[in-house]
């Protein structure tokens, strides 16, 4: 596999923000998610679950409720009293329109998708008409005393079930007239004194509305009676979320336990029409509380303060093989949220709010593989960089030579000059930035650290040159041959500086001359999401990573996949192989061994060979520690590409230095955890 | 009676009555265990046992009423036969020979002919593998039936009832076994199988141990090894099944069951807490603890006022369906070892033995009932495992029953040898054992063996113990008056300790008359004089540790006999001084009948263990019996019986006036019987019994008084029986109405005119067929009644010679006078009724 000198880090203190609504849509299996932070995800199912999109957070907007309308347009709601409607093509927020009504803590759009209603704090729900390109006041339906925490609407679209503190009320939505108020009893165990705070409502078409609420139970009524039908207590503390799948036969609920559970509704009888909803299934996956959850038609996905994504497919819904029903947990995002400055041996961290530059550390020692070396030079945090104004940076880089940092928000786009002298470091800002068309989504610098790539939106990418001593100049902007509409979030520049790639979110992947800034060609379109990219430095071949975990090698100067690459797809790859958890990340070479690729997900880093015959099914794809015990001459018969190294997770990044050195850093989930809040004190047996 | 019976080794009482589930009665008033090879009915009211239903020849492994007919039961036993009783009047109707070993028995309301077994596949005793198959039972009126037509429903299940139950209206049957829950559709004729994984991160332990079936929805509750109880729903689709966890045990979960209605879940378990899950939720569970010991299954009655739990130690609790326990059946406690070995407490002839941990229990043979607890330790007992808790170890009654002598111990690796010894005095006032002298370490090392001196209460000696310890050394107790101004009180002290080369002591017995003392120290018997406590000789025949030592008695004496490890049984004669004869035989356990000469011995070789019944001062053996039981006996005791029971052959006497009990490896108590069909109790005086304790009902209003007065009428004029007088005539009327049971009574309208007839004073016509009707229904209850009795008088002209010519005691004598009464009457009753 090779030795390296591994530069192991573990100073990116990185904690990603606590998953606050989940909004999933059934048309175009897409999850929407926002976190705490006001930033806003797009998983793809279909594309294995791979983060697909994502709009950075926003000081002051932050999001309570997310909901899909007419088809693929998110709407979200906040705090802030704004309603938003998002664009998924540009990555940012399409147009925002106060509510009126102060902070907003539900949102939810009828099934035509016609209308949006909206709670807010002043007991107002609030009727929005969904235009084709905006959403209009309608009407307010009469104003009760106490705030909204959350609503539902009938199927029908006729009623809205609302929840508050202490009750619940069903409005009539003809009339706008509260039809039923519905009294919720207080904690079952406890003060009396405490409120019962309604924070979860769905109106099911037969009528029956279902509630969670902050004394632990779930509770099942009759609206048009406003009787209770059933009551389930769940937890000692609150239930804060609740869905229900499309049958209408499924329900999952989280509470502030961490635990999430299933109801279903089952006939006592076969045969019989009576049927009984019964808690089925729990699952303890979250630490804290879960704030979200959603049902698909065959899986229950809970959020929580934890930061993590849990989709647990229903076993008995999914009909495939066992992978296809395995849970799934995320923590960490698909995107890459460091960059290296492979020659000054700089990491450049990026945060929500500032970058950090980090002067990687040395040793003089050397010593035999898996040993722990000795540091003669600490790492050095150089600086940090505060990004200015409330918005959240998307993304940022450091130049090979390390004297150029750029980062860039939504809207505005920041270049920096970094000298080093002695043993001071000195920033500055490059004040005269050419006005660039749209916002940034990915930037990426030249190897010879001259030019710094802006992808940004409808598949452009701009061109900028550096220029000493501390200034830019825009280049040239290249558009894609075929109109697209989505944005780039994805670059690879060749190591001659003259093939770009870009990756947009049409999956298309396109080709550039750098020489003659115009497109060279287009990878052949695949259906599935592009992950990694990378061009190699010797040959020019484009090495693409796909969400399924498919790996293609193109050609760029003869403008087709290379043989190796048809022949991977011809063998197959193998079943470990495409059965990961994680996309992969990133993707870098060995300019000493052509034949080398390297490549890393979350929990593992691989040396794919290209030299080596492809593992077969009945070979196991981790093989290192085996190999490792054999003899030379019995290894060379047991050697397959796929060199896999998984003593380094979770990993959140990796790149080749010269001279045979590693650098990657981790985040382990303890060191999360313990930035994390304690979570809600639990009674455990035997303690 | 045949003259020459076989001598049986036969289960008798204290059988584990906690082996199978119980059943009610659809009416709660009775209920019914398997206890041995017998099914007991008791009442849930009172506690007694109203009958024995006797019949199977092995263990009965299941019971349940008969769904066609509430006053009737089946059961099956591993004799491989089916019976159907009545269990109102204690009948067998009916014997279904399957011919395979019955492990488990169920019965369907819905399919009226056939019933479902489980038997091992194969038919063969070590087949590891069952299956369930049903049985059809065939309609013919004969007694008993061979039922052979078998068919297969679901194979590789687990042996035990509790693992396959059947749902709603017979709809499906489901079983466990492993980590596989199987579920037969009978209509469908389908099998679904849903495995769980063995165990999970966070360490579960998911093997089944037992389902139940909700008998009104469609849901199918499991228990499992980690304590989890799972609700299985949706069974019905092979991959959309479902089910809710409830856990609240922290390990396995033995038994489940649903009520009638299937409003609540029982389970229960180690913890001897009986847990009510209501509506199958996890949060609204209710809790019956400190039930005593493990449950191991639960019932509950079919009109749902009722659930019982049957415990490990041999109890059966009947709880009220509001959670409070009703009544309490208690069978002899097994623990897991019997370290005090069988005693017999003088005073009540009850057996004597170490009951709960730290406890004595008394408990009576005749009526088979736990007489009372004893707490020697008294301390609180901790389930746990692994903790050493203080053992009862040794037990011992003084002649005629007024002392108590115990020993316990607590033995921990780390820690000393803790010792103590309790005596107890028997309290005329309270009828029970209160402590006298409480003896902190009596010995250095292990108390290896204590007897109290045998003295006639006559004479004015001071009661005397003596302890043998592994220290080397014997002690001798005496009870002192340390009384002084304020208070009077008696106490025990130590008078005497012997050694003997600082051997360790292991035996210790007096003589019959208490004025020798033999101390066997190691290899050397040693016989003290018990006045001055000189030293009078030494025995060391052959070398060999002494295991077991005793005296003769009675006319014999004069001689002494011990056991040795190296497999000799020696008798010495104490008068010679030397050795009388000796018998290689490897002897375990020495027993000397107190009524008589003889002496029990068993030997065990390798596998079985033998029966040797001699007299010590003759060479030939009364009695040998191979084979006695599996394994070796544990321990063996002669229990006096109350009336001298006559033995038809000459090689049997040594049964007639004590009976041999002995408790054998698997904790069983079994004795030896010569009679086939034995009838230790006398059902119809117990029903009496039950009823006398029944409430009072208006019926009972209405007819019992009528028929009190006429009863104290019929006593009065006891002496002149022969006049049969107007109204004692129509009592048998009534009571012929109401103790027949009512499947057989025929109409009401019928029996109306003859109930009001039976009222009314009758006139000097009255149709003489009726009367006579009567009256020969009379005489042959009669008749009935006295068969055992006339059998006795049949035969006691053989053994009053005999009894006369060995020796004669007033006690015999009185007996006789009472069986001589006993004829007198029945015979007058016997020859009027002819």
């Amino acid at each position: 596999m090779g030795e390296f000198q591994v530069h192991r880090v573990r100073f990116f203190a990185y904690v990603p923000a606590g998953i606050r609504c989940l909004a999933h849509s059934a048309r175009s299996d897409r999850l929407a998610l926002a976190r705490t932070d006001g930033a806003l995800e797009l998983y793809n199912f279909a594309a294995n679950y791979f983060q697909e999109k994502g709009i950075p957070g926003h000081e002051t907007r932050s999001i309570e409720a997310l909901c899909w309308a007419a088809g693929d347009r998110l709407f979200g709601a906040g705090l802030s009293g704004d309603i938003s409607e998002y664009d998924l093509e540009k990555l940012r927020v399409k147009y925002s329109l106060d509510g009126f009504g102060g902070p907003i803590w539900s949102l939810a759009a009828d099934a035509h998708g016609t209308q949006l209603a909206v709670g807010c704090e002043d007991g107002s729900v609030k009727l929005f008409q969904i235009l084709p390109d905006k959403i209009q006041f309608e009407r307010s339906l009469d104003r009760q005393k106490g705030r909204i925490l959350s609503l539902s609407w009938h199927p029908s679209g006729t009623r809205i079930a609302v929840g508050s503190i202490d009750l619940l009320r069903v409005f009539d939505v003809r009339s706008g007239h509260s039809i039923q108020r519905i009294l919720v009893d207080r904690c079952l165990q406890g003060p009396q004194s405490r409120e019962c705070v309604v924070w979860s409502v769905a109106f099911l078409s037969d009528g029956t509305i279902v509630s969670a609420d902050s004394a632990g139970k779930v509770q099942f009524w009759d609206s048009e009676k406003g009787t209770l039908l059933e009551t389930h207590p769940v937890s000692s503390s609150a239930v804060l979320s609740l869905a229900v799948c499309e049958t209408e036969d499924s329900i999952v609920v989280g509470t502030s336990e961490g635990a999430v559970y299933q109801f279903q509704l089952l006939p006592l009888k076969w045969g019989s029409a009576e049927s009984q909803w019964v808690r089925t299934k729990p699952f303890q996956h979250h630490t804290h509380d879960v704030r979200a959850v959603a049902h698909s038609a065959t899986a229950l996905i809970s959020g929580g303060l934890d930061a993590q994504l849990v989709i647990r497919p229903l076993m008995e819904k999914v009909h495939g093989k066992s992978y296809d029903a395995a849970l799934r947990k995320f923590t960490y995002p698909h995107r890459r949220l460091v960059s290296c400055a492979k020659k000054a041996r700089l990491l450049l961290f990026q945060f929500p709010q500032h970058l950090e530059l980090w002067k990687l550390g040395a040793t003089s020692a050397t010593g035999k593989d898996g040993d722990v070396l000795p540091v003669s030079r600490a790492p050095e945090h150089l600086l940090q960089l505060k990004s200015k104004g409330p918005e959240h940076i998307c993304c940022s880089c450091v130049s090979p030579c390390g004297s150029w940092v750029a980062y860039s928000t939504a809207s505005r786009f920041h270049l920096h000059r970094v000298r080093y002298e002695n043993d001071r470091v000195s920033i500055k800002r490059v004040a005269a930035m050419p006005k660039l068309q749209g916002s940034a989504h990915q930037l990426l610098c030249s190897a010879d650290s001259s030019r710094l790539l802006v992808a940004s939106d409808q598949g452009s990418v701009h061109i900028l040159e550096l220029l000493e001593p501390g200034g830019c100049r825009h280049l040239q902007t290249l558009r894609p041959n075929s109109e697209s509409m989505e944005a780039v979030y994805l670059l690879a520049v060749s190591a001659d500086g003259d093939w770009l790639a870009a990756a947009g979110g049409d999956w298309a992947i396109n080709i550039y001359s750098l020489r003659h800034f115009k497109p060279h060609c287009t990878v052949p379109a695949y259906n599935c999401a592009v992950t990694a990219l990378a061009i190699h430095p010797v040959t020019n071949n484009l090495v693409i990573a796909h969400s399924d975990q498919q790996v293609f090698e193109f050609s760029i100067p003869s403008r087709e996949y290379t043989a190796w690459s048809r022949k991977v797809q011809q063998h197959g790859l193998h079943r470990g192989w495409l059965e990961r958890d994680t996309p992969i990340t990133h993707i870098t070479f060995n300019p000493k061994e052509p034949a080398h690729i390297l490549l890393h997900d979350t929990h593992m880093f691989c040396i794919l060979d290209k030299s080596l015959p492809l593992p077969d099914a009945a070979t196991s794809l981790m093989n290192q520690i085996t190999l490792k015990q054999l003899s030379e001459k019995a290894r060379r018969g047991h050697v397959h590409a796929f060199k896999i190294c998984k003593k380094y997770r979770p990993l959140l990044f990796m790149e080749l230095l010269d001279e045979g050195s590693l650098v990657v850093v981790e985040r382990p989930v303890m060191d999360i955890k313990t930035q994390l809040p304690p979570p809600v004190q639990q009674k455990k047996f035997g303690t | 009676m045949v003259a020459q019976e076989a001598l049986r080794v036969v289960r008798c009482g204290g059988s584990k009555l906690s082996g199978t589930r119980a059943a009610f009665s659809a009416d709660a008033k009775s209920l019914f265990c398997a206890s041995g090879d017998y099914v007991k009915v008791y009442s849930t009211a009172t506690e007694e046992c109203v009958h024995i239903l006797q019949g199977h020849t092995n263990l009965v492994t299941g019971i349940q009423l008969n769904p066609q007919n509430h006053m009737q039961l089946y059961s099956c036993s591993l004799d491989g036969t089916i019976k159907l009783w009545d269990f109102t009047d204690g009948i067998l109707i009916k014997t279904f020979v399957v011919g395979y070993k019955l492990f488990a028995f169920y019965t369907l309301a819905g399919s009226e002919d056939s019933v479902f077994i489980i038997i091992p596949k194969r038919n063969e005793e070590a087949s590891d593998s069952f299956q369930l198959v049903s049985v059809k039972l065939p309609k013919i009126p004969d007694q008993e039936v061979e039922a052979k037509e078998l068919s297969l429903i679901l194979d590789d299940i687990g042996q035990s009832p509790k693992c396959t139950a059947f749902g709603r209206e017979g709809e499906y049957v489901a079983s466990v076994c492993g980590l596989h829950l199987l579920v037969y559709f009978f209509k469908k004729k389908k099998i679904h199988r849903f495995p769980l994984s063995a165990t999970s991160s966070k360490g579960a332990n998911n093997y089944f141990t037992c389902v139940a079936c909700h008998p009104k929805e469609d849901c199918i509750a499991s228990g499992h090894k980690d304590g989890k109880i799972r609700l299985w729903r949706n069974f019905n689709h092979k991959r959309e099944y479902t089910f809710s966890t409830l856990h609240w045990h922290h390990d396995v979960v033995m038994d489940l069951a649903f009520s009638v209605e299937g409003t609540s879940l029982l389970s229960g378990g180690v913890e001897s807490v009986l847990v009510q899950w209501r509506d199958g939720s996890d949060c609204k569970k209710e809790f019956l603890p400190r039930l005593g010991s493990t449950i191991e299954h639960i019932a509950a009655s079919p009109n749902g006022t009722f659930f019982c739990t049957s415990h490990t130690d041999n109890k059966i609790t009947i709880i009220h369906s509001n959670l409070r326990v009703s009544a309490i059946i208690q069978g002899l406690v097994k623990g897991t070892d019997v370290k005090t070995g069988l005693v017999v407490d003088p005073r009540t002839k009850a057996l004597v033995l170490n009951g709960k941990p730290g406890h004595l229990q008394f408990y009576c043979l005749q009526t088979d009932k736990q007489l009372y607890n004893l707490d020697i330790v008294q301390q609180e007992y901790i389930h746990q495992i692994g903790l050493n808790q203080v053992d009862l170890v040794k037990a011992a009654f003084s002649a005629r029953g007024s002392w108590l002598a115990t020993v316990e111990q607590r033995e921990d690796k780390e820690t000393e040898l803790e010792l103590q010894m309790k005596l107890w005095s028997y309290d005329e006032q309270t009828q029970s054992f209160t402590l006298n002298t409480r003896i902190n370490m009596p010995h250095e090392s292990h108390v290896t063996a204590l007897c109290f001196r045998d003295t006639d209460e006559l004479e004015d000696v001071t009661p005397t113990l003596v302890t043998a310890g592994k220290d080397g050394r014997f002690k001798v107790w005496v009870l002192v008056n340390d009384s002084d101004a304020e208070k009077q009180s008696m106490g025990w002290s130590c008078d005497f300790v012997g050694s003997y080369h600082n051997y360790p002591a292991n035996n210790c017995c007096f003589s019959e008359d208490g004025s020798l003392l033999a101390v066997s120290f190691e290899e050397t018997v040693t016989v003290w004089d018990s006045d001055t406590w000189d030293l009078k000789c030494t025995f060391c025949h052959p070398p060999g540790r002494i295991r077991n030592l005793c005296f003769g008695r009675l006319s014999c004496s004069k001689y002494l006999l011990g056991t040795t490890s190296n497999g000799f049984l020696c008798c010495w004669n104490l008068l010679s001084c030397a050795l009388e004869w000796s018998a290689q035989l490897n002897i375990i356990v020495l027993q000397p009948d107190p009524l008589s000469e003889n002496i029990a011995a068993v030997s065990w070789l390798s596998e079985h263990s033998d029966l040797f019944v001699f007299k010590p001062n003759e060479p030939r053996p009364l009695c040998i019996q191979r084979n006695i039981c599996r394994g070796r006996v544990q321990w063996a005791v002669f229990i006096p019986r109350e009336v001298p029971e006559s033995v038809g052959s000459e090689n049997h006497k040594w049964l007639s006036r004590s009976q041999l009990y002995f408790l054998t490896q698997t904790q069983d108590l079994m004795t030896f019987s010569t009679k086939s069909t034995e009838e230790r109790l006398t059902p119809s005086s117990k029903q009496l019994a039950i009823e006398e304790s029944l409430p009072v009902t208006p019926f009972y209003l209405l007819l019992g008084k009528h028929r009190n007065q006429q009863q104290s009428k019929e006593n009065a004029d006891l002496g002149t029986a022969v006049v049969p007088s107007h109204l004692a005539q129509h009592s048998p009327a009534i009571k012929e109405l109401l103790h027949t049971p009512a499947h057989v009574l025929p109409s009401a309208s019928f029996l109306c005119s003859i109930f009001i007839n039976s009222l009314l004073i009758p006139k000097e016509n009255k149709s003489a067929g009726e009367v006579a009707d009567e009256v020969e229904m009379d005489s042959e209850k009669a008749e009935d009644e006295s068969d055992e009795d006339i059998e006795v008088t049949e035969m006691e002209p053989d053994i009053n010679p005999t009894e006369i010519l060995g020796e004669i005691t007033p006690k015999l004598s009185k007996s006789q006078e009472k069986e001589l009464r006993k004829i007198r009457r029945m015979d007058y009753s016997w020859i009027a009724a002819l």
